[in-house]
Parts: structure tokens; C-alpha cells; sequence
């Protein structure tokens, strides 16, 4: 009788190996040029500093218990992260236009670890805007909580939201198909994205509405479980096992579709 | 009419029936029918427009058929596209290696896309290398490469896997006349040196005189003539050249020279190789 468990298994390594490919390749090139690292610590700077700065003295936004800049801080993570990832579909269509993408779809690698790849990358270059908002947290006095439970926590929320809004900008990609195009939609979507989730204010001084929008919204789920697990101070509205199922799930739906359109970019 | 050539005891590593596609209203390629021996050099020469890059999209996998099939090593490209894309190696004429890693790096990324075993990957690479003469600018980002050299590198990328079968979409578009002659001894070695069967499309009937066994004539999207190079000539008349094979064919057509996608890619592929 066939061994169907050590065959599942070498197709599992097989498969863990594409998607470490196609993810090695975009981490090596940050590596060869880590300025972007850089450049993309600015923007979480202003947030914090200016926007955060001024609107704590406001005092117009409830925050409950915690002060404004410590709520503010996790939204700002989420939305540098979002920023990052969402221009990933310019990246592709680069490729596209460059012919690299024909060296991905002429391998045998299925097309969903190739997605799931850029996924895993955008998740890698996420961290690195962890790390830089950590830091401007520090240096701001935000109560941040630094148990390595909470960390990995952190580093688990942001490695799937990034994964996930890196597939759906990869999805609009294949859509509009060229740089043009996406540079206008890119930011129509942007901006609803991140000022219809509880970012940077709660969810409940919403309108109605925005309420529903804001629950269907899985950057609200991102930034729920950020705020629990990096600040000392405050808890999940939804429960950290809602929100990280959302992403999942949106996640999942995201790479299916993305599978299927991806390979339509070199046609 | 489309012509079909059969090959009685040979093994055919490419075989197209009646393959066709169409966008929207237009058929591109229309129903090809070609036949490819293992361990032969063949030539697809046309105009732009022609529809060689649409007719390698499909032998690729990179494109479905609108009708037909081709079978590549043995693999049908509609029902088993995996298989066919685990036994060729493809240069396509745009630039397919990344500016942004080394030479090194490129080679890696294919390894792993082709699922090289771990232990043997270093070795690999470093035969690709050495047969590419890159061995010295492995370590160099690709983006400082000639053009001659992102070639090379393209072509240890494609044959890293030991394909049975290589497709090359205008290898040589874009480089001098050194680089040029480069690839046309590595494509020679390729197929001396492995057995490798090569389809290649170009413009430059000295390419496709120096380097292939047969040529193919494909003008509108239809497969007008097969044959050798002697072949094609003698049929055109006493000191016929390639040239004037061609001209029977298309010269007639003088607006011909692709649609603007055709004249986007070329030049940009000059603007890459150049």
C-alpha cells in the first residue's frame, strides 16, 4: 500500500521552498538596499510626533483610560505597515513591465506559493516598520508592553496584515494593469482603509455607517489585536482570536483570488 | 496554408496541432501545426506581428490556447501546464533577470523555483557560471551587467534545471555584434554539449542561418514554410538568401511591423541589452 504521509510531506517541504524563494529574493534586496527602511520610518515619525503630538492636547478623542499617544501608537504601526504593503501591486507591475515576472511564471512553482512569497516578504519588510515604531515609542514615553509574548504577538498581527493587504494590492494589480492606474487607485483605497478602521480614533465616535464599514474592515482587526498586545494598559474589544481569525481568513480568501489572477500579468 | 513537416523516426520534443489564439476578433496565431526532433536547433523567423512571442506564450504555458494544443517533452500544454513548465528553460526577449540581486542570487532564486536539491545547488551554479564565463561577477549586481552578460546570465538561469527543451524569444535582440556571437556559441554548446532542444525566434536571418537545423516562416499568425535554410532557398530560386525567402513571403505587406505592444517591447528590450 502507498505511503501517502511521507509524499504529503516532501510536497510540503517543496512548497515551503517556492515560497521561500520567491520571499528570499525580496528580502535580499532590502538587504542590498536597506534605504527604504529608512525612508519609510519618517511618515510613523510625523504621525506620531506631529499629528499624535497635537491631537493629545486637543483632547478631542476619547481614548479612555489610556492617553492619546499610547492608543495612537498601534494604529500608526498598523498604517505604516498598511502604507508598505498596499504599493506592492506597483512592485509587480514593475516586474511585469521589466519581463522578471516571465522568470516566476515560467517556473513549475505553483502560482499560489508564488503569491504566498510576496506575501512572506511584504510580512519580512512589516517587521522592519515594527521595529522602527517601537523605537519612536520608546524614545515618545508610550507605555509600551515589552513581555517577548506580546512581541511575538505583535510580530504574528503584523506579519499577516501585511501579508494580507500586500495580496489585495497585488490582486488590484492584475486588475488595472498598469503604474498609472494604480497610483490613482492605490490611494482612493488607501485612505478609506485607514480612516475607516479604529486607527486613530474608536470605533465608537464612528457615525453608524462607519461603524458597519469600520467592522468590515480587517485593518480594524489588525489594530484591535495590536493595541492589546503592545500596550501595557488596554485589551481587545473583539478578542485577539476574532481578530487574528478575520485575517486568516481574509488572508486565505485574498491568495485564492490573487492565485487565480496573478498569471493573467504576463498574458 | 499552414504546413506541417513529419518527422518519421525522430522523437518530437515540440509538436503543435493546429494551435491558435485569438484576441478578441483577431487570430494571432493561426492554427500551427509544427513539429520539433529532440536535439534540434529550430528557428522561427516572421515579422513583428507575426505572432512568434504569442505562439511561444503558449508553448510556454504563459498564455492558454484559443484552440489546438502543443505538447512540449511530452507534456500537453492545456491539460498538464506544471509538467511543461518543469522541462523547459525559457530566455524571454524581455529582460528576465533581476537588476536589483547578483548573478549569484538570480541563479539561486531559479534553483529554488525548480526545486534543485539543496546538496547539489552550489555545484550547479557554479558549472552555470563557468559555461556562462560569470564566474568572476557572480557577486556583482546584475544592473552593473552588459548586455551581453544579463544574456548569459538568463541563459545559466534556463538551463539550470537541465530543461530538455529551451525557448528563446529574440536572444540576441539589442546586442553588439560580439555579445551576439557569444550567444550564438553558447546556444551551439547548449545542444553539442547536453542535447538540449532549442526553438528560438528572431529577426536576423544571419542568426538564423548560423545557428538553426530548421526554420519556420510565420507570417500573419500562420505557419507559411518549414525547412532548412538550403531548403527554403533553393525553393525561391538559384542564389536565393534568407533574406529573399522572407521577402517572397511578407515583403508584399509593407505597413507590417507589429502593433504598438510589438514596438513597445522591442525597444525596450533594446533599451535593456543595449
Amino acid at each position: 500500500m502507498a505511503e501517502p504521509f511521507p509524499g504529503a510531506l516532501i510536497r510540503a517541504r517543496d512548497y515551503g521552498t517556492e515560497v521561500f524563494a520567491v520571499a528570499d529574493a525580496e528580502i535580499r534586496k532590502l538587504r542590498h538596499d536597506p534605504s527604504e527602511i529608512l525612508t519609510r520610518a519618517i511618515q510613523p515619525a510625523i504621525w506620531l510626533i506631529l499629528f499624535g503630538g497635537v491631537m493629545a492636547r486637543v483632547r478631542g478623542i476619547a481614548s479612555g483610560e489610556t492617553s492619546y499617544m499610547d492608543f495612537l501608537a498601534p494604529g500608526i504601526l498598523a498604517q505604516s505597515v498598511l502604507f508598505a504593503a498596499i504599493f506592492y501591486g506597483i512592485a509587480a507591475i514593475w516586474e511585469r513591465d521589466l519581463g522578471v515576472l516571465h522568470r516566476y511564471m515560467v517556473s513549475p512553482a505553483p502560482r499560489s506559493a508564488l503569491v504566498l512569497g510576496k506575501g512572506l516578504s511584504s510580512a519580512v519588510r512589516g517587521l522592519t516598520q515594527a521595529v522602527v515604531v517601537y523605537l519612536l515609542a520608546l524614545v515618545l514615553g508610550i507605555g509600551i508592553d515589552l513581555n517577548p509574548l506580546n512581541l511575538l504577538g505583535v510580530a504574528g498581527l503584523i506579519a499577516l496584515g501585511s501579508a494580507l493587504f500586500s495580496t489585495f494590492s497585488l490582486i488590484i494589480a492584475c486588475i488595472v494593469k498598469t503604474r498609472e492606474r494604480f497610483m490613482g487607485i492605490g490611494q482612493v483605497l488607501t485612505m478609506p482603509i485607514f480612516f475607516a478602521s479604529n486607527a486613530i480614533y474608536p470605533i465608537d465616535i464612528m457615525p453608524g455607517w462607519l461603524k458597519v464599514v469600520s467592522r468590515a474592515n480587517p485593518l480594524t482587526y489588525e489594530v484591535d489585536g495590536l493595541r492589546a498586545l503592545m500596550l501595557k494598559a488596554e485589551h481587545s474589544v473583539f478578542g485577539l482570536g476574532l481578530d487574528v481569525a478575520v485575517l486568516v481568513v481574509i488572508l486565505a480568501v485574498l491568495v485564492s483570488i490573487a492565485t487565480r489572477l496573478y498569471p493573467r500579468m504576463t498574458q | 496554408m499552414a504546413s506541417t513537416l513529419s518527422p518519421s523516426s525522430d522523437l518530437l520534443l515540440i509538436e503543435t496541432m493546429g494551435l491558435s489564439r485569438d484576441f478578441d476578433t483577431r487570430t494571432v496565431v493561426d492554427a500551427v501545426t509544427l513539429q520539433v526532433r529532440a536535439g534540434e536547433v529550430f528557428g522561427l523567423i516572421g515579422p513583428n506581428g507575426a505572432g512568434k512571442s504569442t505562439l511561444i506564450k503558449m508553448l510556454t504555458t504563459l498564455l492558454p490556447p484559443s484552440r489546438g494544443t502543443a505538447r512540449v517533452a511530452g507534456a500537453d500544454v492545456r491539460t498538464d501546464p506544471r509538467a511543461v513548465r518543469r522541462h523547459i528553460g525559457y530566455v524571454p526577449q524581455l529582460l528576465s533577470a533581476d537588476g536589483a540581486l547578483t548573478g549569484y542570487e538570480n541563479l539561486l532564486l531559479s534553483a529554488r523555483l525548480y526545486l534543485i536539491p539543496r546538496a547539489e545547488r552550489a555545484q550547479r551554479i557554479r558549472d552555470a557560471l563557468e559555461l556562462t564565463e560569470l564566474t568572476e561577477a557572480a557577486n556583482r549586481p546584475a544592473q552593473h551587467y552588459s548586455g551581453g552578460m544579463l544574456r548569459r546570465l538568463e541563459i545559466a538561469q534556463s538551463m539550470l534545471h537541465r530543461p530538455e527543451v529551451l525557448i528563446m524569444d529574440e536572444p540576441t535582440v539589442g546586442l553588439d555584434p560580439v555579445a551576439r556571437h557569444a550567444v550564438w556559441t553558447h546556444v551551439q554548446d547548449l545542444r553539442d554539449r547536453f542535447g538540449t532542444t532549442i526553438l528560438i525566434t528572431t529577426h536576423a536571418m544571419e542568426e538564423a542561418e548560423a545557428l538553426c537545423d530548421r526554420i519556420g516562416i510565420l507570417h500573419l499568425g500562420r505557419l507559411e514554410q518549414v525547412g532548412t535554410p538550403a531548403e527554403l532557398k533553393a525553393a525561391v530560386g538559384p542564389g536565393a538568401t534568407l533574406d529573399d525567402v522572407f521577402a517572397a513571403i511578407a515583403g508584399h505587406d509593407v505597413d507590417l511591423g507589429g502593433d504598438f505592444r510589438d514596438v513597445r517591447r522591442t525597444r525596450r528590450s533594446l533599451a535593456q541589452h543595449g
